[in-house]
């Protein structure tokens, strides 16, 4: 399975499935069985209560956890679990809930890094840098500064990430994983921590991920008010067990859902 | 207004990533350039070869390589007098099996070979991390001591264990030995150190410089982009002793032409010194690797005319005040200046681009 056969699958079909999916540490059962799928273009929303096992959710999608059983089917293979290393090199790439940029270099570098599964000559080569490897360089430079572009980073190019305030730092976080060209993107509480304009922007920029370059968005969030507006369809996890999946509206209808999460309002 | 970037255009990201993007970087690089080597070769005597010059280009290429593996890809080490014995006994061993062999090409061989060692010794830095790991390169320094004190073979059976250079000639001029004049060990070290510089900050600003930095700053992080942990730690380990060996080896054969193990790699007189070298030069920073090589280098001949010629302190006595110096400057960098000198410059060049208005 190649990026190439991900590009092909076609708009609305299918291109992530968890089958059953549980995982233990030891006794602590963090998600039982849980099933649901991920179609291609779509933006599709993860909320439950804090400890629902919501992250780990995508832990197990982009290989750092591997399920305890259970079967993750990606682009139409059925697998036990993968590789972070295969993961990011098919395609998947994911924010953090709490930012895991590289705090000691520039927001140019951090972008950059997004790039490194695409850079191909050796370090031999790095060390002399004329010829191929400086042009492999510009190359990718080249790629990074349209995501730069897009996500307004211009000012802050040569900041060191560790000084830029949180709404920036989250910003250039989506700008890493942006930098990746991932079919897949996974945002664990993009918007968490953030005012109401950073929410827009973000939000904003979302959208127009989903739209431009047709990503498929898997989302982690817990403003409600976000995920009913941007997010296509909906699975709730409860004690790291599916409680109701589905579009918004039935969702915010939901009992289950909104006896363990929602709660009603007063009026 | 000396140090301004206005009206500087880059019209292709080639030229703004490149190595010096300002020119007056560029400027002051080629002048110091042309007087390291058009100039100094000219005026150079044995004193200052021996204390001064010859000293820094070693240290700084060690430092380099340290700074390479602890502040690039964030791995404490305390090997270095371990992986720069291991570049002089590789160069000796070269020098005695094969004495056709032109002594550039041995010392980037016993590079070579450190840099192989090194990547043993730096199998358990997937596992540990932080102290314990600076404890496991603690003992690739004492292994390898032991290992050259204890092996006759490495020091070929000599009676004393020392090994000793023997001549070797470069382009008919002798640059070992003891006939080798001072301008011809100077040119030889300085022409690796800046070709190796090159090199090192080339890998820095590429792919490979990323990948360490991004291991350094968060592993977690690194390895969901794809970053392979292992392979990016060893890689460091690899290159970082291959500077360190060579280092090692220039030490040894250009330096002081005979050396016993035990006193001339020791964690104290070597492994020490070069991490006092980054830290006060600044980790993570090539500029740094070369400030903290020169100030170590000259903090002592400084220290000594002070405190005896001016002062007129005896010898001794003003050797135990060096080394308390030593460790109070240790403590006043941590705790005034963590970044180093290489921090101070770009303070001070942030300074020159405004000046003389304060703002």
């Amino acid at each position: 399975m190649s990026l190439q056969d991900l590009q092909n699958i076609p708009y609305g079909k299918k291109i992530l499935e968890l089958k059953n999916i549980s995982l233990a540490f030891g006794g602590v059962k963090a998600l039982t069985d849980v099933s649901f799928e991920v179609n291609k273009g779509e933006v599709f929303a993860i909320i439950g209560p804090n400890g629902a096992g919501k992250s780990s959710m995508l832990n197990v999608i982009n290989g750092f956890y591997k399920p305890t059983s259970g079967l993750i089917n990606f682009a139409g293979t059925d697998r036990k679990g993968m590789e972070p290393e295969f993961a990011a090199k098919s395609g998947i790439a994911r924010t953090f809930q709490n930012i895991a940029l590289f705090k000691g270099m520039s927001t140019l570098d951090n972008l950059m890094t997004g790039r490194l599964l695409k850079q191909k000559q050796n370090f031999l080569m790095q060390a002399l840098y004329f010829g191929p490897a400086g042009k492999e360089e510009e190359i990718h430079r080249e790629k990074v500064e349209r995501v730069i572009d897009f996500l307004d980073l211009q000012s802050i190019r040569r900041t060191p990430v560790g000084s830029l305030p949180y709404g920036l730092q989250k910003r250039v976080e989506l700008g890493r994983a942006l930098a990746m060209e991932p079919e897949i993107l996974l945002l664990d509480e993009p918007m968490a921590g953030m005012n109401v304009e950073e929410k827009q922007d973000m939000s904003r920029f979302v959208l127009t991920v989903n739209n431009e370059f047709k990503t498929t968005i898997v989302l982690i969030e817990h403003d409600m008010g976000v995920v009913m507006d941007i997010s296509d369809r909906i699975v709730v996890l409860d004690y790291g067990k599916k409680i109701g999946s589905g579009f918004p509206q039935e969702i915010r209808n939901n009992k289950a859902v909104i006896d363990a999460y929602l709660g009603v309002s007063d009026d | 207004m000396i140090y301004k970037e206005t009206g500087q255009y880059k019209s292709s990201y080639k030229s703004d990533h490149a190595i010096f993007p300002l020119i007056q970087d560029k400027v002051l690089f080629s002048t110091l350039m042309l007087i390291a080597f058009l100039v100094v070769p000219f005026f150079i005597n044995s004193y200052w070869e021996k204390a001064i010059l010859v000293p820094f280009l070693i240290f700084s290429l060690a430092a380099i390589g340290l700074n390479i593996l602890t502040g690039y890809c964030g791995q404490v080490s305390l090997g270095t007098g371990g992986f720069m014995a291991v570049g002089a006994f590789s160069t000796y061993k070269i020098m005695t099996s094969f004495p056709d062999l032109n002594i550039m090409i041995i010392v980037l061989i016993s590079g070579v070979i450190t840099a192989a060692v090194g990547i043993v010794f730096g199998l358990p830095s997937l596992r540990i991390k932080g102290f314990y790991l600076a404890v496991a390169t603690l003992a690739a320094q004492f292994f390898l001591v032991w290992l050259f004190n204890k092996v006759p073979w490495f020091y070929n059976y000599s009676a004393t264990g020392q090994i000793t250079v023997s001549e070797r000639l470069m382009f008919g001029i002798p640059v070992t030995g003891a006939t080798a004049p001072p301008y011809a060990t100077y040119l030889f070290c300085l022409v690796l150190v800046v070709l190796l510089g090159f090199a090192a900050k080339n890998m820095i600003r590429s792919k490979i410089g990323r990948s360490w930095m991004a291991i350094r700053d968060m592993d977690i992080a690194a390895e969901i982009i794809g970053v392979p942990p292992l392979k990016t730690k060893l890689s460091a380990f690899a290159v970082s002793s291959f500077f360190i060996g060579v280092s090692g080896a220039l030490y040894f054969a250009i330096f002081l032409g005979a050396i016993e193990v035990t006193e001339s790699f020791d964690i104290m007189t070597m492994s020490f010194p070069v991490l006092f070298m980054i830290i006060i030069g600044g980790l993570g920073s090539m500029l740094g690797s070369f400030l903290g090589a020169g100030f170590i280098v000259t903090l002592p001949i400084g220290l000594k005319f002070i405190m005896v010629d001016l002062i007129g302190l005896s010898a001794v006595t003003a050797k135990h005040f060096e080394i308390s110096i030593w460790g109070l400057l240790m403590i006043v960098f941590l705790i005034v200046e963590p970044h180093g000198l290489a921090r101070l410059w770009s303070i001070t060049k942030e300074k020159l681009r405004r000046w003389p208005f304060p703002y």
